[in-house]
């Protein structure tokens, strides 16, 4: 998986929760619950469905890692490989 | 000019009189007495005993003897003293007078017209004090009116007498003593109705005696700041309804003033045609004012209990408005 | 012969719109099935029914908006056949195809009974008028004779609606619409609340280290779809804490408080696309976190989704609402009548902290309660808080 439909997964997921999100709009560098309205249930909603679309597990312990749509993005990167 | 209803009735049947020889006045006390509303003083003289004849008291036989007249050439004007007692002359007037020229093919037609005093308020009891013109509103063949103001009582007259065909003026008794200016120009048609005032708030619609209680209404309605329209009815058979529908359009509101009994009343008729025509410009259900179903009562406090009066009508605006 | 009547759905609801029909007549039915789909101001909502029969007649038809106490349906009890029923007297006929004002004002009156019935009363042109300029009629409050809707209402209504920039696109005005709507809703219950309940508010920091280890311990062996949130933990110490102080659980109506025998806790759900719902998740007290999170996960989704049901809507004993979420400190809500507490939670934020004679670090919830003065007094209050900080304290046994 590279890049870019990495990205495009990431981003789909994000949608299902928050359906307003533009794309276009996001910044890879500021923190993503800064920017798009999420609680720890749309959190956690998304988190689960990372897991069911990439079969990557992600512990809550590593939860403080993933502030940035940059981050998320590493962080998968990184399991995936 | 200022001058009386009566005056102005008077005034009407003199040029008449003067202008045509073939005019002529009939009824009870038309002639000596000077017409039981006097309006009709020193036409004897004037006119002599040929055309103003005075007649016994029978109202078929003198109105059939118009009717007589007016198919052999003259153009009569028939006094009957009330409507209450014109009931006798209907035959005459419903059978006669308004079906010849159907009956006929258009061969007969009767110019007649017939005047007489109706409606309350004078302490006259049941038997002098109804107000019957929806009887008479009701028959094709004839044409109605209702004079309620001092140019209409010197303006109709002359376009009856022209019409070829019977012509019953209404002249409601409360009005005869009611003084105005006659306008300069008094002339006018009988096949309109007439709006006495502009107003955008609602339309009180009205004919004959009932005109002046109406503009009272709306005076004291102004100072509350409401803005009714008056509708003058003037002509009861056929009706403007063309009139009466441009003013609700405006107004969206319609109260109709009338002295007769609600049921059968021309009240009700013109609710129907407002509704008919104007339904989806109706911004709130068409209200009446009449009389109480009771036959007019002798006693003052009774009688005017019985008939619309002026906080009935305002009463009834601010219902339809919603006040 | 019972009588299915369109039930209230919270203090903000005078009336419904039906979408759809479950049933059919003939069809036999149980409590708590889900009978029609109704459209609440907030929400689509699944009515169930609390009684079991066989469905005789249908009286609503699909999108009738009609008033709360409204009968829908006829059903059969067991026994009664269709001809019993029939000769059986009606008390009240179904006003079919009702609806009256959504808005205060006279309500037509027919016979000596009171009993509202026929359509809502516009007048002619005010319907006209409405139509020609895109003027939602049942929007418009009447102030004509007996309540009616007058032109003046409709201009009035027009002009209102087009300072609102919202009216371009059909799909757009729906959206618009339903925000709307909620909008006055929440006003009306919000308002409601703020004139006839003498809240009293308290607030405790709440140390939160023992729930957020106890948390993490808990969750470190599960997988991510098992995981349990710490709003989880509270909406179980709440329901824990409340069985100390029924006065903050219950509704108070009619000028008396009535206690609930069990917590239906409402929990605050925003909507992404803007208002709140408050949903109850049922005898919260009774369950295990585990069950807790599967319907906290359920309720949010179902409600964002609007499709909640009726009894969820309709029988929250408390609401818990978790600003926190969104970083505040602390919140401090409004009564949702007729319940009489609201329990707020603020963000979960590490704060300097004297334990045992020694200055630390702590991760501190400020926890906060808005109670009915005319049921509880600040005391009891305070201790119901206590009881919450002190059932967090120990995660375990929640």
């Amino acid at each position: 998986m590279d890049e870019n439909e990495l990205r495009t997964v990431v981003i789909a997921t994000l949608k299902t929760i928050a359906p307003e999100v533009e794309e276009g709009d996001l910044r890879a560098d500021r923190p993503l619950r800064n920017q798009v309205d999420l609680d720890s249930m749309d959190w956690l909603n998304i988190l689960i469905g990372l897991h069911q679309k990439l079969q990557v597990d992600i512990p809550e312990a590593d939860y403080a890692r993933l502030v940035t749509l940059g981050d998320v993005l590493d962080y998968l990167r990184k399991k995936l490989k | 000019m200022k001058m009386t209803y009566r005056e102005a009735i008077r005034q009407a049947m003199f040029d008449a009189l003067a202008a045509d020889p073939r005019v002529f006045l009939m009824g009870e006390d038309v002639g000596r007495y000077g017409g039981s509303y006097a309006c009709s003083k020193g036409f004897l003289e004037e006119f002599g005993a040929e055309r103003i004849r005075d007649t016994p008291l029978s109202e078929l036989g003198f109105v059939g003897a118009g009717i007589g007249a007016a198919l052999g050439g003259l153009r009569p004007i028939v006094e009957v003293m009330t409507v209450n007692f014109s009931l006798l002359a209907l035959d005459q007037i419903v059978n006669t007078a308004a079906a010849l020229r159907h009956m006929s093919g258009g061969q007969f037609s009767v110019p007649l017209v017939l005047r007489m005093a109706t409606g309350a308020g004078r302490q006259l009891a049941a038997q002098h004090s109804h107000s019957l013109e929806n009887w008479y509103a009701h028959i094709p063949g004839i044409r109605v009116l209702a004079p309620a103001t001092i140019g209409d009582a010197r303006g109709m007259l002359a376009p009856a007498l022209a019409d070829p065909d019977p012509v019953v003026i209404f002249e409601h008794a409360q009005l005869y003593n009611l003084e105005g200016a006659l306008p300069d120009d008094w002339r006018c048609d009988i096949a309109t109705a007439a709006v006495r005032r502009e107003g955008t708030d609602v339309s009180l619609i009205t004919y004959g005696g009932s005109l002046p209680k109406v503009f009272a209404a709306a005076e004291q309605l102004a100072a509350e700041g409401i803005d009714a329209e008056v509708i003058d009815l003037r002509v009861l058979r056929p009706l403007d309804t063309e009139t009466i529908a441009a003013s609700l359009r405006k107004t969206h509101k319609a109260v109709v003033v009338d002295e007769g009994w609600k049921s059968g009343s021309l009240a009700a008729e013109v609710m129907a045609r407002l509704v008919e025509e104007c339904f989806y410009d109706l911004d709130a259900p068409p209200a009446r004012v009449c009389s109480e179903e009771v036959p007019i009562p002798y006693a003052r406090h009774m009688e005017e209990a019985a008939l619309p009066q002026v906080p009935k009508i305002v009463s009834a605006v601010k219902q339809v408005i919603g006040k | 012969m019972i009588e299915f009547k369109l039930p209230s759905l919270g203090a903000d609801m005078d009336e419904g719109k039906l979408l759809e029909w479950k049933v059919r007549p003939g069809d036999t039915v149980k409590k708590g099935q889900v009978v029609a789909i109704v459209d609440t101001s907030k929400a689509a909502v699944d009515v169930e029914i609390w009684c079991e029969g066989t469905v005789f007649e249908l009286l609503t038809e699909p999108d009738e908006t009609i008033p709360v106490g409204t009968v829908m349906a006829t059903l059969l009890e067991a026994g009664e056949s269709a001809e019993t029923a029939k000769r059986a007297p009606r008390a009240a006929p179904a006003p079919k195809a009702a609806a009256t004002p959504s808005h205060p004002g006279p309500l037509p009156r027919h016979g000596g009974e009171g009993i509202v019935s026929g359509r809502r009363r516009v007048s002619p042109a005010a319907r006209k008028h409405a139509e020609e300029l895109g003027v939602d009629i049942e929007t418009v409050a009447g102030s004509g004779p007996e309540g009616a809707v007058t032109l003046a209402d409709v201009e009035q209504a027009a002009a209102a609606a087009k300072v609102s920039p919202t009216r371009t696109a059909a799909v757009t005005d729906k959206v618009a619409d339903k925000a709307a709507e909620m909008r006055r809703a929440i006003a009306a219950a919000m308002g409601r609340s703020k004139r006839e309940i003498p809240h009293y508010y308290l607030s405790e920091p709440v140390p939160m280290r023992r729930a957020t280890e106890w948390l993490a311990q808990a969750n470190e062996g599960r997988p991510i779809t098992a995981r349990l949130l710490m709003a989880v933990l509270q909406l179980k110490a709440v329901a824990l804490a409340l069985r100390k102080f029924p006065e903050m659980n219950g509704y108070f109506r009619d000028g008396a408080f009535q206690p609930a025998t069990a917590a239906h806790i409402g929990v605050a759900i925003s909507l992404r696309q803007g208002g709140l719902i408050a949903p109850a998740i049922h005898d919260v007290g009774e369950k295990s976190l585990e069950q807790l999170m599967l319907d906290l996960a359920d309720l949010v989704k179902r409600a964002r989704a609007g499709s909640l049901r009726s009894s969820e809507m309709s029988d929250p004993t408390i609401t818990v609402t978790n600003l926190g979420e969104q970083g505040v400190a602390a919140v401090y809500g409004v009564i949702y009548p007729p319940q009489v507490a609201l329990v707020g939670f603020g963000r979960i934020g590490e704060q300097p902290w004297v334990e045992n004679n020694a200055l630390g670090v702590m991760p501190v919830a400020t926890a906060s309660l808005a109670a009915d003065h005319r049921v509880s007094d600040g005391h009891r209050g305070a201790l119901f808080l206590a009881a919450l900080r002190d059932q967090l304290q120990e995660p375990e046994k929640l």
